[in-house]
Formats: structure tokens, C-alpha cells, sequence
């Protein structure tokens, strides 16, 4: 049951807070502050994707007029096991300090193992080619079945997964989970299917890349601008890295040009620093379009196999999902989520999943929007309409019957509480798009998403002024709209306008704690730190007008934006005038882990038409349906689904990593890694479903990350229905769907 | 061992203003707009054109800043984000983007204003696909261009004197 049943503002559209600043180009992102007197910060980077470095020589570089400071990994601490935590699930410091600057091995192309500051960018690009570095050159991997083969170089040989303790390979992990007995399942089905999918390596592709500028005191106190989804990890870890301490580090969030997951660590950020310390002036630093692809950490490729067992009146007995993940030259733990969660939108008593990541020559692979589902979901699902079209079933028919409910549980044991999975594919069914005749040629495909959404800590803080007027602190960076819902959330529980309600990301110093915006938390979990601090507030206020007018506190309520006893009122507005005689200040905060969080699902329908000449594939109408708990801001909800849906577009039919055989990213840029563009698109449209989640206030659950998990699959069958030819791996590209249709 | 100092003294019209600044001969526009004279709504997301964050006017005609010399816009009248809004009024590009939401992270937004005023200048009543095409030139990550292209459409009406 949510606390609040009816509201006044939430779910109204009013204009962001921040809209004027953005669209008129007065908000500063992360290239957009100069610090007085600072110098700029290059990168050298390793042309090899494998190799041992046998010397670095800065001295040349040092020596050129205009050079302040070089730095190599030396100038970073030495990781031994130690944990980080408050990114997207914890993270080994050994696994993002190599991120940062390589120490003593190189093992991608383009990773960074020395940096120069230098009073211009030219001069510090011209200083960092000075520098000397003496490598050894090894073979390279990049992929992920010649990594696991015998003769594979390895790449950590100080490595060893659980169950693997003899001699170190490429295996990065290994999980495998199962639930009742899937073999006996398999064995009484009446049908059985087994097929391999698999998606490619891709990139978050945000078009804001990474920047920073940093300055240290001679005292050691460091300030730090940069554009990030969390700027409480950004201290974490820079602090991790370069063994400053969290006290002396001042992060304040830019604005931020997108994320998607990718910014929820750091790559320039301890650099910068440690420059500006040795240089005694403030470093800045921003990375090219090229090294954004070629060196932060992307989504690792899958290769999926699904083996699904169902009885012929449509039930769902048995499966079996085995998943194998990239993880790039380092641990970026991708496996365990396919493992715990490949099943979860389905009613399975007996299934079996396995999910295995392998290191190769290629980055770190990192979060990136629902990590790891989309992959997994892309074989699950098109195996499930698979084996609906093998039973002769409607494919939204053959999920109704087997959607998961409140009280089902998934593989990670909990029975879900109210969820909206089922409302969703009712929705669907019932769709003007899905009752509609599919266009001549082309073809139309189905496909549901699930994810776990994080709730993790958050704090807000508000201070009130004595015109009435409110300052909504929090600690959680802006990325799509977040300041508009905090201040529909304040609105609400104060009952004051929306205008009266003035959201800011503080810094570091300035609120506390406060993780990464990601998961999908940021509505939820810092909204729920805002929620609290309002109700504080009124309490507060209902406290002050009862000594007022000499009334038990417990007897005043409070609506629209005013206390009220009888005949007595006193407003939002008068108690913050007089707030110096009645009790001081009104200021409160509150800080939380959230413990509220519900899963989300979503249902998308595609009909897409594939020019059999070209095979360009052309989406001609698509529907995006969502189970988002209560919509705070409805045009933020949708635009999270819109926007989900066609990053899952782009993946489907284009993005993908292109390595050549020495390990080199062959298309590190927008001109060949190519994001969709408005011509490519129909309206995206969105239902939102708004099944309250009970374990929040407001019933807020998160939306951002599950519109990126239908499009693969959805998109993958209406492919199969315009052209009869199955594809299983993408993207779904032209050369691709040509050769295929070639072959028959 | 610092180069000579090579600049060259480059007179423009930028947002109606004379203004005058030094740029070496090999610096492009989005660069100088964004170091020298602090007009940061020009962003800069890959520097090769592809990514159209930088788009800006010169002479009324829709360009990357990152693919122009400075020293080009020589004797030229250059319009960035900055000078869109006139007199304190939104375009009415930049107010139907903040009431269709068509913005979440915003990095693309300065160019989407940029590009459509001049779509709007030269198309006052695009089509859906037209209005999809002229735009393919900016990217957006964030919004898969709905509420963008609905925003744009709904700022023509508007600007043709029709009723939203």
C-alpha cells in the first residue's frame, strides 16, 4: 500500500528547472569550465593491443619548453585485492586502475600508459609524441572462443576463477545456477528447441566524451569538475587510485552529455590530478571521440545458447540458457546477471542458467543500460516466439501463459510482489498497432524485458528560504530529467508551486552520500531521500504553528501548502518569513539506502520491412509498453522508453565493435560506428502502465534501463517475417541480411 | 623552444555583435568560439563532423563549427546557440523543446535548436520526414528523437501563426 493514494502534481508535465539553461547553451558540461591558469592535460597510448612495456622515457617530453608535468602508472598506487563499491555493483580496484593508466602490461589497443601536462593542448599533444615507451609485443585476442582455446595467449597469469585453481586461463568467471530438476523437465516436454544467438560488442556511445579539470592546493586539497553519473564514485575512486584521501577531494558534478552506465567510473579524473599536483596548476583534460571507443569500457559481446522445453497446450516446463560474455582485458563481472536473471519474466520450476565471461584484448567492458540482459534477452526471447510459432501459438498468447505474477519467484529465489508483466502483454494484445494487418512485406515481432532495478543510497537535503521559496539539494547528477521529478516530489509533499521549488546537484562537500545516477535508482531512491526531507519539513511546520497557537503538534494537519487548526492557518510562506522567531532555520536532510525497489517489464511490438535487394531493414511502426510504477513526470517516462527502445534499435541493426587482427577498433568514430539518426526512425510510441509499486511512497519504480532490452529480439523476428530467413546473430546490417537472404 | 607565435586577427559578426579575435591559421571555429570567446553552447562530441553538436550559422547557413577554419568567417555574420533567443524570448524551437520534453541530457539540444531554426527558415511547413531528414545531421543519444521531431513540427505551426 503506497503512502500517498491521490496526487495534486505528480504526473503533470511542467517544464524542467534546467530546460532554460539547455536550451539556450548556458548549462556547463564537463569541456566547458576553465580554471585560472590551467595547463592541458594528453594521453599517450599503447599502439598495441597485447604487449609487456619494457621502458617508458618522459625525459624528452619533460624537457620541451611549456611541459609541466609527466606522469606513467608509477604515479598510481598498486592495487592488491581491495573492493570498490558504489558504481554499478562493486568493482575490484585491480580492474580500474589498469582503466586509468596501464602498469607494466598493456592489454588493449589505445590503453593509456604515460600522460603529459603542458600550457596548450598542441604542445601537450606534441609532448605526450616525445615520449619513449619500449614495448615487447605479444599476440593478441579479441575473441572470446580462440581465448579458451589451448594455444590462446593468456592474459593474466595471476588469475584464477572459482573452480579453476591449476593454471590460470582466459575464463574470467563462471556461474551456474539451477532450480528444480531442468534435465527430468526437458525429458516430459513435448517440445523441445535448442538454438546459439549472439550480439556483438557495442558502445554506449553518449555524445558528451569524457572531461575533467582538476586543481590541487599546496595544502593537497584537490578540486575536481567533471562530467559523471555520480561524483560521490568519482571521489571514491580517484581516491582509490591515487591514494589521496576521500576528505581532500572536492567533486562537483557538470552537467552531464549522456552516460548510460558509462560514466560510472573514472578514466581522466585521477590523471588530471595527479598532473596538477605535479604541475602546481590546474589540469584540464578531455578525450577524443576516438579514444572514447577505443578505450572506455563498452558492453561486452554475448553468445547465447537457449534450449526451451514446453508441453503442447502452451506451458513452459524447462530451460536451459548458457551464456558467454566478453569482458575485455579485465574483470567487469558481466556473467552473473545473465546467470541470476535470463528467466525472470517466466513462471520456471525447472531451468538451469550459466553465465561465463572471458578476458580478451579489448577494454574493460562496462554498465551499460540493464547490463548484460540485453544480450541474454535477445536469445531468450526470440527462442520463446520460436518456440510459440513450433506450437502454433499467438506470441503474445504463448506469455500470457507463462508471464511471471506476484508470488512467482525468478533464479534468484524472492516471490515478486505486485509487478505489472501481465497487464503489459494484455496491453499489447489489445494494441491498435497489434490488432492492425501487417503491411505488405513487412513483418512484425514481439518480445518482453525485465529488469532488477538498483535502490542503493541517497541523500537530499532542503533548506528553505524566508521568502517561501525551497533549495532541493541532492547528490545525484542530472541525466534526463531527474531535477524535474525531485521538484514534483517536493511540490507534492510541501504543496507549495513547482516554481517555488529550485533542484540543484550539490557537490560532494554540500549533501551527503550519494551513489551513482544509474540502475535506475535516481527517481526512486533519491526521490524517496526527498520525500522524507519534505515530510520532515511539514512536520516541522505543523510543530512550529501548534507552539503558535498552543495546540497539541498532533492535532494541526497540514494541505496546500499551509498548516490548519480550526480557524487558525498559517502558510508555507508566512512560517518560512518567520522562521527566526519560531525555531530557527528550516533545514533538513535525510540520507537512506533504499530498500524500495521493484522490477521492471516492459513489452515492446515492431513491424519492420527489409529491402530484399539493399537488406536495409526500415522499422515502419513500433510501440514501446511499460509496467513504470507511478510516472512522476510522464514526458521523462516516455522519453526514457522512447529512448531505450531505439539505443535497442541501433544495436539490432547496426552497432557493433569492429576489431582487426592485431586488436585494432576499426571504426572508432560516428562516421562507422554508426548510432541511428531521425531518418531512420518512426514515432516511437509508448504506453506507460502504471501499476504503483508498494514498496514505495509514491509508488515509484524504475524506468530508464528496460526499454533497452525488447528491441533485439522484437526487431530480430519482424526480420525473420518480412524475409522467411531466420537471423540469430547480429546486428541485423545490410551485408548481413544480403548474404543471408543469398543463402536462403 | 616554444613555435613563433603565428595568429591571425579574424573580424566577424557573431550573435549581431562586431567582434574581433586572434586564431592560428590551422584552429577551427567551434574551438575558437568555445576558448576565446567563451561561448560554450557549442559543443564539441567528435570534432569530424559527424555528430552535429557544434552546428552553428555562418551567414545563415547550417554548419559543423568543428569542420570550419576560424580565420573563414572572416568579414562573415556567425549565429550560435547564444544568439537564438532575442530580447529575452525563446526561439520557438527552444520553447516547444521544454514543453514536449525534448531534451533529457541536453549535450545535443544547442545544435537541434541550430538545426531546425535553419530548417524552419528554409522549410515552414516540413513534413514529418523532411523534418527527420534535415535532422539526421545531429545525433542524439538520449531521446530517439521523438519528442524532438514533435517539438520541431509543433514550432512551425506555431511560427506559421496556426493554433498548436
Amino acid at each position: 500500500m503506497n503512502a500517498y493514494q491521490e496526487f495534486k502534481v505528480i504526473g503533470s508535465r511542467p517544464v524542467r528547472p534546467d530546460g532554460l539553461d539547455k536550451v539556450t547553451g548556458r548549462a556547463r558540461y564537463g569541456a566547458d569550465l576553465n580554471m585560472q591558469g590551467q595547463i592541458y592535460g594528453h594521453v599517450v597510448r599503447s599502439p598495441h593491443a597485447h604487449a609487456v612495456i619494457q621502458s617508458i622515457d618522459c625525459s624528452k617530453a619533460l624537457a620541451m619548453e611549456g611541459v609541466l608535468a609527466v606522469m606513467t602508472g608509477d604515479d598510481l598506487v598498486k592495487p592488491g585485492n581491495e573492493m570498490l563499491g558504489g558504481g554499478e555493483g562493486a568493482m575490484a580496484l585491480k580492474d580500474v586502475v589498469p582503466m586509468v593508466m596501464s602498469q607494466g602490461k598493456v592489454l588493449f589497443h589505445s590503453q593509456a600508459v604515460a600522460a603529459v601536462a603542458a600550457t596548450s593542448p598542441e604542445l601537450a599533444a606534441e609532448a605526450a609524441r616525445a615520449v619513449e615507451v619500449v614495448y615487447e609485443v605479444l599476440p593478441a585476442v579479441t575473441d572470446v572462443h580462440k581465448a579458451l582455446a589451448d594455444d590462446a595467449p593468456i592474459l593474466h597469469d595471476d588469475r584464477f576463477p572459482d573452480g579453476y585453481p591449476e593454471e590460470p586461463t582466459n575464463l574470467a568467471t563462471h556461474i551456474s545456477l539451477t532450480v528444480g530438476d531442468p534435465d527430468a523437465a526437458f525429458e516430459k516436454a513435448d517440445v523441445v528447441i535448442e538454438h546459439t544467438y549472439s550480439v556483438p560488442m557495442c558502445h554506449q556511445g553518449y555524445i558528451e566524451p569524457h572531461a575533467c579539470v582538476a586543481r590541487v592546493d599546496p595544502a593537497g586539497r584537490v578540486e575536481l569538475w567533471c562530467c559523471t553519473q555520480g561524483h560521490f564514485t568519482v571521489r571514491h575512486y580517484t581516491s582509490a587510485v591515487t591514494g589521496i584521501d576521500q576528505g581532500k577531494i572536492k567533486v562537483t558534478a557538470s552537467e552531464i552529455g549522456g552516460g548510460f552506465g558509462g560514466k560510472t567510473t573514472v578514466y581522466l579524473e585521477p590523471l588530471a590530478v595527479v598532473l596538477a599536483q605535479k604541475a602546481g596548476r590546474p589540469v584540464k583534460m578531455v578525450m577524443d571521440r576516438g579514444d572514447v571507443f577505443r578505450a572506455t569500457g563498452p558492453a561486452p559481446g554475448a553468445e547465447t545458447r537457449v534450449k526451451l522445453g514446453a508441453m503442447r497446450d502452451g506451458t513452459l516446463v524447462a530451460a536451459d540458457v548458457e551464456c558467454l560474455m566478453d569482458s575485455g582485458a579485465y574483470n567487469g563481472n558481466p556473467a552473473g546477471i545473465p546467470a541470476f536473471m535470463a528467466t525472470a519474466c517466466y513462471k520456471l520450476t525447472d531451468a538451469r542458467s550459466t553465465g561465463r565471461s572471458v578476458y580478451t584484448n579489448k577494454p574493460k567492458i562496462h554498465a551499460y543500460r540493464a547490463p548484460s540482459i540485453p544480450q541474454v534477452t535477445l536469445g531468450f526471447e526470440l527462442a520463446i516466439t520460436e518456440l510459440a510459432a513450433e506450437l502454433g501459438m499467438d506470441p503474445i498468447d504463448f506469455r500470457l501463459m507463462n508471464a511471471v505474477e506476484e508470488g512467482d519467484a525468478n533464479m534468484m529465489g524472492a516471490p515478486y510482489k505486485r509487478i505489472g508483466l501481465r497487464e503489459c502483454l494484455e496491453v499489447a494484445r489489445n494494441h491498435p498497432h497489434y490488432q492492425s494487418a501487417v503491411a505488405e512485406g513487412a513483418g512484425r515481432g514481439v518480445a518482453m524485458g525485465y529488469w532488477i532495478n538498483a535502490g542503493m543510497q541517497s541523500s537530499a537535503t532542503i533548506n528553505v528560504s524566508s521568502d517561501g521559496h525551497v533549495a532541493v539539494l541532492t547528490g545525484s547528477p542530472d541525466i534526463g530529467g531527474s531535477r524535474a521529478s525531485m521538484a514534483l516530489m517536493a511540490s507534492e509533499v510541501l504543496g507549495i508551486p513547482f516554481e517555488h521549488i529550485h533542484p540543484q546537484v550539490a557537490a560532494t562537500d554540500s549533501v551527503g552520500h550519494t551513489d551513482v545516477t544509474g540502475g535506475s535508482r535516481t527517481t526512486l531512491a533519491t526521490g524517496q531521500a526527498v520525500i522524507q526531507a519534505a515530510e520532515q519539513c511539514v512536520a516541522e511546520m505543523c510543530r512550529r504553528a501548534a507552539s503558535e497557537w498552543g495546540v497539541e503538534a498532533g492535532v494541526v494537519t497540514w494541505s496546500q501548502g499551509a498548516a490548519h487548526h480550526g480557524e487558525n492557518t498559517l502558510t508555507f510562506e508566512q512560517l518560512a518569513r518567520r522562521a527566526g522567531g519560531m525555531g530557527g532555520p528550516l533545514t533538513f536532510s535525510s540520507s537512506l539506502t533504499s530498500t524500495s525497489t521493484a522490477p521492471g517489464f516492459g513489452v515492446h511490438i515492431c513491424d519492420a520491412e527489409v529491402d530484399k535487394e539493399t537488406g536495409r531493414t526500415t522499422i515502419t511502426r513500433y510501440t514501446a509498453i511499460q509496467d513504470a510504477g507511478k510516472a512522476i513526470h510522464p514526458d521523462y517516462v516516455e522519453g526514457q522508453m522512447q529512448g531505450g527502445a531505439v539505443q535497442g534499435i541501433g544495436w539490432a541493426l547496426n552497432e557493433e565493435y569492429l576489431y582487426n587482427a592485431d586488436g585494432v577498433l576499426e571504426n572508432p568514430g560516428f562516421l562507422d560506428y554508426r548510432i541511428p539518426v531521425a531518418s531512420d526512425l518512426p514515432y516511437i510510441d509508448t504506453v506507460i502502465v502504471e501499476i504503483p509499486n508498494p514498496l514505495h511512497p509514491f509508488g515509484v519504480k524504475g524506468v530508464g534501463e528496460v526499454p533497452i532490452v525488447p528491441p533485439m529480439p522484437a526487431i530480430a523476428e519482424a526480420v525473420y517475417q518480412s524475409t522467411g530467413v531466420r537471423f540469430r546473430d547480429l546486428p541485423l546490417n545490410p551485408p548481413k541480411i544480403v548474404a543471408g537472404l543469398a543463402s536462403g | 623552444m616554444n613555435k613563433p607565435l603565428n595568429k591571425m586577427a579574424v573580424q566577424a559578426t557573431i550573435n549581431g555583435e562586431d567582434t574581433a579575435f586572434l586564431c592560428s591559421p590551422g584552429q577551427v571555429l567551434a574551438e575558437v568560439l568555445r576558448d576565446e570567446l567563451d561561448l560554450i553552447g557549442t559543443k564539441i562530441g567528435c570534432n569530424t563532423g559527424d555528430c552535429g553538436a557544434c552546428s552553428v550559422l555562418v551567414n545563415d547557413r547550417l554548419v559543423c563549427s568543428c569542420l570550419v577554419l576560424a580565420a573563414e568567417v572572416e568579414g562573415q555574420t556567425v549565429e550560435t546557440i547564444e544568439g537564438i533567443a532575442r530580447g529575452g524570448k525563446l526561439h520557438p524551437v527552444q520553447q516547444k523543446l521544454l514543453e514536449h520534453g525534448g531534451l533529457q541530457c541536453g549535450i545535443c539540444t544547442p545544435g537541434v535548436v541550430i538545426a531546425a531554426k535553419a530548417l524552419l527558415e528554409h522549410n515552414p511547413d516540413p513534413t514529418e520526414e523532411q523534418a527527420r531528414y534535415w535532422l539526421a545531421g545531429n545525433l542524439c543519444r538520449c531521446t530517439g528523437y521523438d519528442k524532438i521531431i514533435r517539438a520541431v513540427l509543433d514550432a512551425a505551426k506555431t511560427m506559421r501563426g496556426e493554433a498548436a
